[in-house]
Order: C-alpha cells, then sequence, then structure tokens
C-alpha cells in the first residue's frame, strides 16, 4: 500500500513542480504576436496555393503586418473581398488590379486535331510532353492528362471528356496560377476577368506557319492577320504565326472573333445575341 | 564467366533474326537528312537548294566540339532545306536530297566496289591525331544508340590514364541482332577497328565484351584478334542490362564508376562493336557514317531481318522489306523493347542512333494496369545502379525535386528493369524520368540566376 501511495506522491509531486516552472517559462519568454496577422489569415482561402508568390497564408498575413501597405500583395484566391478586409485591418487602401482568372488557350479538340498515337503510360502531362510531340501532331496543344487539375486546390480545372481539353470553371478559380507554372506546354494566361465575366481570347498557342498548323488542328490560329486588320482599337498582333488580344486594350466588340476564319477566338460570358434573320422564314406560308 | 553484380534481369530473349544475314537495301531515291542525329550541338548544313552533292560528301558539318557532321548516302540534288518531322512528331530541320536513275546506278556501283584509300599498314601508320580526326570528319557517333559523337570519347582528357578499352559487343536488348550480325560477318573489320581505337585512346589493352548466347560471334572474333596481342575478348553471362557502360566496366574489369562521373575516371572507355567497324569503313576506304546495320524484327512481320540501311531512308519504307506493317500491329519502337521509344511518326527518316525496329503486336502492346504498390521491394533487387526504384519514382510523381536528387535519381540509367518486374504494374521509369528532368531543369534554373 505504501508503494502505491509513493509512487503517487512522486508522479503528483514532479507533474506540479514542472506545471509551476512551465507557466514561469511561458510568461517569461511569451512571444507577443501581431494579433492582425490572426485577424487576417481568417479572411484568407487557407488553402495555401501559394499565388501570392509567399510559402503560405499564414505568410502572407505576415507579410501584411510586416509592410503596413498592400503594395505588390495580392491574395488571388481570396480576391477583392478578402484584400479589402485586410486593407480595413491595416488601415491602408487597397489598389490590387482586376482579378484574374485562367483561360486555357486551346480549343484543338479530339476531332479537329489528328490523331498521330495513342498514349497509355504514366497519365502525366509533363511525361507525355517528353515524348514528343503527345497525341497529335501539335507540339504546342493541350496534353490533356491533367497536370493542371492536380495542382489546383480550388478545384476549379477538369479534363472535358469529349474535347479532351482543361477546362477552367470561372467560378472558383481564383487566378492563383499554380496551374499556369505546371502546364509543360505553357498554354495556360491569367486573363483579367473582365465585366461580368466577359473576355476575348485567342484560344490557340500554335506557332508553326498557317499551312502545317492547320493540318495539324482545325481549329489552330493560322497567322492570318485578320482579326488584327479588323480590330479598331489596336489591340490584337500577330507575331510567329500567332494572334494576341491586350486584354488592357480589348473593348470587347467581338469583330474578331466573327472574322477568324478557324474559329481560333473564343468569347465568354457574353449576353446571347439576338438573331434578327433576313431569310424568309415561311416554307409554311408558301405552302399555304 | 563474368557478370554485373548489382540487379539485373533476364527478359526473354525473342532474338528471331539471331541467324540472319546483314541484307543490304536498295538505295533510296530520296533522304531526309536531320542536322541532329546525335548527341550535342546541331550540324550546320554546308550546302544548299540546287547543290549537286555525291554520295559521301560532306552536307552539315559539326557546330562545336561536342557535335558531328552528316554526309548524304545517296548523290543528287538538294531540293531543300525544310522542316520535317522526326520520329517522336516534332519538327526538326532536315537536308532534302533526291537522285535520279543515272546518280542511282552510279551509286550502286561505288557501294559494291569500295575502293581502298589506305592500305591495312597504312593504317598502322595512322597517329593518334589523325584517326581522332577521321572520326571527327566522318560523323563518327557512338552506334550502339547513344549517338554521342565518338571523337570526343577517342580524345580521353589528359589527366586521366586509361588502362583499358572496353568494347560493348554484349547486345542485351531482347530482340536486337545487329551487333550479333556485325560480328558474325565483319569480325576482322571490328577487331582493325577496335584495334584503331585503343591507339587514340592510348589504352594499353582493349577487350571486347560479348554476351555468352552469341558463341558464334566469340569463336570469330576471337581468331579475328589473334595477331592483336592487346585485344582479348572476354565472354560474359547473359544478362540485362550488360551492354549499360557502368554495368560493362564493372563485368569486365570489376571496375566502379561513380555517381556523375565518365568511365574515363575509372580509366576506361567504352565504345560499340557498330562504332569500330564504322571507324575502320572510315579510315580503310573513306565511307563516312551513312549507312548502319539495324534489326528491323517483331513477331507480326513476315520477313524480319539484319538490314543495311541508309541514313535518310523512309522508316515506313524500312519496315515494309521486313514484310510491312500488319493493319492490327500494336505499336512500333526505335531501338530495343526495354530502352527504346515508341514511334509517332513512321514517315520520319533513319537516323544513325537507330539500332532496331521493332513491331508490337496489338496484345503486346498496351500497359498493364495500373495497380497500387504492394511494398515487394523488387525494384530495388533489379534495379543495376543500386536506387530504390519505388521511392525516387514517388519523389518524381509529387515533383520533390530535392528529395529526388538526394535519393541518386541522376544515376538512373533509364534501363527499365524496375517497371518490368513491378509486379503491379507502375510506371515507376516514367516517373523517375520525371524526376530527373524536373532535376534538370532546376540546375538550368540556378546556373541562369548565376
Amino acid at each position: 500500500m505504501s508503494g502505491v501511495f509513493f509512487a503517487i506522491m512522486v508522479l503528483g509531486g514532479t507533474g506540479i513542480v514542472a506545471a509551476v516552472l512551465l507557466s514561469i517559462i511561458s510568461k517569461k519568454f511569451y512571444v507577443k504576436e501581431d494579433s492582425r496577422i490572426a485577424e487576417i489569415e481568417s479572411l484568407l482561402p487557407g488553402a495555401n496555393c501559394g499565388g501570392c508568390g509567399q510559402s503560405g497564408c499564414h505568410a502572407f498575413a505576415v507579410a501584411c503586418c510586416e509592410a503596413g501597405n498592400l503594395d505588390g500583395l495580392d491574395c488571388p484566391g481570396g480576391g477583392k473581398d478578402a484584400m479589402n478586409g485586410i486593407a480595413a485591418i491595416l488601415g491602408v487602401e487597397n489598389h490590387g488590379g482586376p482579378a484574374k482568372v485562367a483561360v486555357v488557350k486551346c480549343a484543338g479538340e479530339c476531332n479537329e486535331r489528328v490523331r498521330s498515337s495513342y498514349y497509355d503510360g504514366a497519365k502525366s502531362c509533363a511525361i507525355l510532353a517528353t515524348c514528343g510531340s503527345g497525341e497529335s501532331y501539335c507540339v504546342y496543344g493541350c496534353l490533356g492528362c491533367g497536370d493542371c487539375v492536380d495542382a489546383c486546390v480550388f478545384d476549379a480545372l477538369r479534363i472535358d471528356p469529349y474535347s479532351g481539353i482543361a477546362v477552367v470553371d470561372d467560378s472558383k478559380c481564383t487566378g492563383c496560377g499554380a496551374c499556369m507554372k505546371v502546364c509543360p506546354r505553357n498554354i495556360i494566361e491569367l486573363r483579367p476577368y473582365g465585366p461580368r465575366g466577359m473576355r476575348v481570347w485567342v484560344a490557340c498557342s500554335n506557332k508553326d506557319k498557317g499551312a502545317v498548323a492547320m493540318k495539324e488542328c482545325k481549329r489552330a490560329c493560322i497567322g492570318c492577320g485578320k482579326c488584327s486588320r479588323v480590330c479598331s482599337h489596336e489591340a490584337i498582333t500577330v507575331a510567329n504565326n500567332l494572334a494576341y488580344i491586350d486584354a488592357v486594350k480589348c473593348k470587347l466588340c467581338r469583330k474578331c472573333v466573327d472574322t477568324c476564319p478557324t474559329d481560333a477566338i473564343h468569347k465568354t460570358n457574353f449576353p446571347e445575341e439576338k438573331v434578327y434573320s433576313n431569310q424568309p422564314t415561311g416554307s409554311d406560308s408558301a405552302v399555304n | 564467366m563474368g557478370t554485373f553484380k548489382k540487379g539485373g534481369i533476364h527478359p526473354p530473349q525473342n532474338k528471331l533474326t539471331a541467324g540472319s544475314p546483314i541484307v543490304t537495301l536498295a538505295l533510296p531515291r530520296r533522304v531526309e537528312l536531320l542536322l541532329s542525329q546525335h548527341i550535342g550541338a546541331p550540324a550546320t548544313p554546308i550546302v544548299g537548294k540546287g547543290d549537286i552533292v555525291v554520295r559521301g560528301q560532306e552536307v552539315a558539318k559539326s557546330s562545336g566540339f561536342v557535335s558531328a557532321s552528316v554526309h548524304t548516302p545517296i548523290s543528287g540534288i538538294v531540293k531543300k532545306i525544310d522542316t520535317v518531322r522526326n520520329v517522336a512528331g516534332q519538327p526538326v530541320t532536315a537536308i532534302i536530297i533526291e537522285a535520279d536513275e543515272e546518280n542511282h546506278l552510279a551509286d550502286e556501283e561505288r557501294r559494291t566496289n569500295k575502293t581502298r584509300v589506305r592500305s591495312d599498314e597504312e593504317l598502322e601508320r595512322l597517329t593518334v591525331e589523325e584517326i581522332r580526326a577521321i572520326a571527327r570528319s566522318s560523323g563518327l557517333v557512338g552506334l550502339g544508340g547513344a549517338t554521342f559523337p565518338a571523337s570526343v570519347k577517342l580524345a580521353p582528357p589528359k589527366e586521366s590514364k586509361i588502362d583499358f578499352l572496353i568494347v560493348n559487343g554484349a547486345e542485351c536488348e531482347p530482340y536486337l541482332t545487329c551487333d550479333h550480325a556485325l560480328m558474325r560477318e565483319s569480325g576482322d573489320e571490328i577487331v582493325k577497328g577496335v584495334e584503331l581505337m585503343r591507339r587514340a585512346c592510348d589504352a594499353p589493352e582493349a577487350i571486347i565484351g560479348i554476351e555468352e548466347n552469341k558463341p558464334d560471334a566469340i569463336e570469330i572474333l576471337a581468331k579475328a584478334s589473334e595477331p592483336y596481342a592487346a585485344i582479348r575478348i572476354e565472354p560474359l553471362k547473359a544478362k540485362y542490362p550488360q551492354g549499360g557502360e557502368k554495368q560493362l566496366v564493372k563485368a569486365i574489369t570489376g571496375r566502379e564508376i561513380k555517381s556523375g562521373c565518365l568511365p574515363a575516371s575509372a580509366g576506361t572507355v567504352v565504345h560499340n562493336v557498330a562504332t569500330a567497324y564504322a571507324l575502320y569503313n572510315a579510315a580503310a576506304y573513306g565511307v563516312p557514317v551513312i549507312e548502319r546495320v539495324v534489326t528491323v524484327t517483331g513477331k507480326d512481320l513476315s520477313r524480319p531481318g539484319n538490314f543495311l540501311a541508309p541514313i535518310g531512308m523512309r522508316l515506313g519504307a524500312l519496315i515494309d522489306y521486313a514484310g510491312g506493317l500488319r493493319e492490327d500491329s500494336g505499336k512500333v519502337i526505335l531501338g530495343g523493347p526495354m530502352m527504346g521509344r515508341a514511334a509517332i511518326n513512321l514517315d520520319a527518316p533513319m537516323v544513325k542512333g537507330i539500332s532496331g525496329v521493332l513491331v508490337m503486336a496489338e496484345d503486346d502492346s498496351h500497359r498493364r494496369k495500373e495497380e497500387p504498390c504492394i511494398r515487394c521491394a523488387k525494384c530495388v533487387d533489379v534495379c543495376p545502379m543500386g536506387l530504390e526504384p519505388y521511392l525516387i519514382s514517388t519523389y518524381g510523381r509529387l515533383r520533390l525535386v530535392d528529395e529526388a536528387q538526394q535519393n541518386g535519381a541522376r544515376d538512373c540509367i533509364e534501363c527499365g528493369c524496375c517497371s518490368y518486374i513491378c509486379p503491379a504494374s507502375r510506371p515507376l521509369l516514367d516517373y523517375i524520368r520525371l524526376g530527373k528532368k524536373l532535376i534538370a531543369d532546376k540546375i538550368q534554373r540556378e546556373k541562369i540566376n548565376k
């Protein structure tokens, strides 16, 4: 019995001494952390996507507090709401740029691109990119193995099973750019979200000469320059047989979309146009 | 009989063409000569559109220390210098030459009646510098498949003393028999080529390593090398990947090449028997590398065989000589089944590095379904470099570059033993290659940042 009593005394005594010591030490060596860091962190998405350039959300919060202003700091994941919230906490103004969203610059669906082979190796674009031109002869287009899908922590990307091309979900994409960094063919670009999400872009990355590009893919930009001639805002440049639309200069008039002979220029989120037909519609009336 | 100690596998040999003689193919009327058929800087064209060229003429010269020149196998007119697609479907620059009937007949005549430019006595008097110059001017590259410019390897760094010239006649890849056929038919020429190489590297001894499954080649080369005291034949136990540089050096000399080092660091230089033959051809007959022996094989082909094929001919035509592709053929692999790469474009031209064209039947050409790793460590057992493939491949998949590097990803020789043996059919080598590529990218980035 005395053995049990002795053991309780020793263990309990050690516990009490350790507790006292720990509480003294925790008071003595207390590190005062900026209370704003926790506040800011609560506004951030907490996905640690790295889109801000910091190692994670906590590091970004620390960086915001240390800098004192928000110049050059942006959380693409949290977007405008988060940045405005942070600005309010810090008592500074938020001069953040427009929200950005990832766009895939390839429209070479399975039936548009000539298939050269079937790949059944490890499902990774990075590996397929080292095996030559991939499953088609286009060495610029989407490989469709989904490295970008794996890289996206916001679940905003998927590979469309019919087209075999990566598709971005606007509502989920935060513009963190993780997909852009991982794409071995560099076909993902961050473009301004645009008013009500309206955007116009060249959905092709093919730099081959027109005739060659045509053979590789029916939807390829052939660098004909029609779009740049029709554009009244000087927003379109053609270099290396590939057109590029400057999103800042673009006024979303969509003339280029209609004029492109290969439908390589895409538009999105525009309200549906009303269709006025000049053709006599009335086969019924003719019969009657 | 020796072999390397660590790892290795015994895949089914499938040497369908082991007894086939080398068939000389008719010269094509049109060739596409790629400027980059070797490791290193692409060659620079020295002919232009409309130029008349003669068989064996240099059409593109080497553009650096690690580079090799390109010669034309047919006489004719340079049609254009244009972008064509290589076997992997990538656009590359090529010189396109076409021959007419007159050129064609003259070329066939030149080909059958080769004239000596140097007698055997003159060959013996060649200086080291002259031998290296011949290798350089004839566009000689490692014909085992690596296509590293041979003139660089024939001039080992001065600070490393070369004790052995190792000549690779192992041909450990299943299906391939091109080196075997060459050793059987041209033993004397190979040995004379080896002697030239030995003198160029200043090695006191040259050893030709041949696997025991080629007894006729061992016998023929042993006989041919009798007059040369410095050359001997070393029969080796058959095991894949015996033809790997580091494995071959270990098997023959017992020496270990340290991680990241060249064979010269262990006092050795390794060349292929086909390279030795090509060097002799260049020195004795003045014929540069414009043709090579290729094994065209596969269970799907009606006439598989070993062919002497001109560089620049269409690969599809080469397969047609062996019976042609069947409607239901699964895939075409360039090189052997273990290390070769699947071809995307069969209209692509033949290049110096292609030692075999393997046509796989539909049933054999699909990968098995990938299953989870069961931690059996078979990949560790068979890795000839003593690495842990399951671990490096996981790091590659997760893009953990530093971890992959620390675990020796760069020592991987990409022999494919791990993927072959894996009972869960995991694509181990694919991800290890990815890891190696990411490491190379990282090193490149660091170099630029400096």
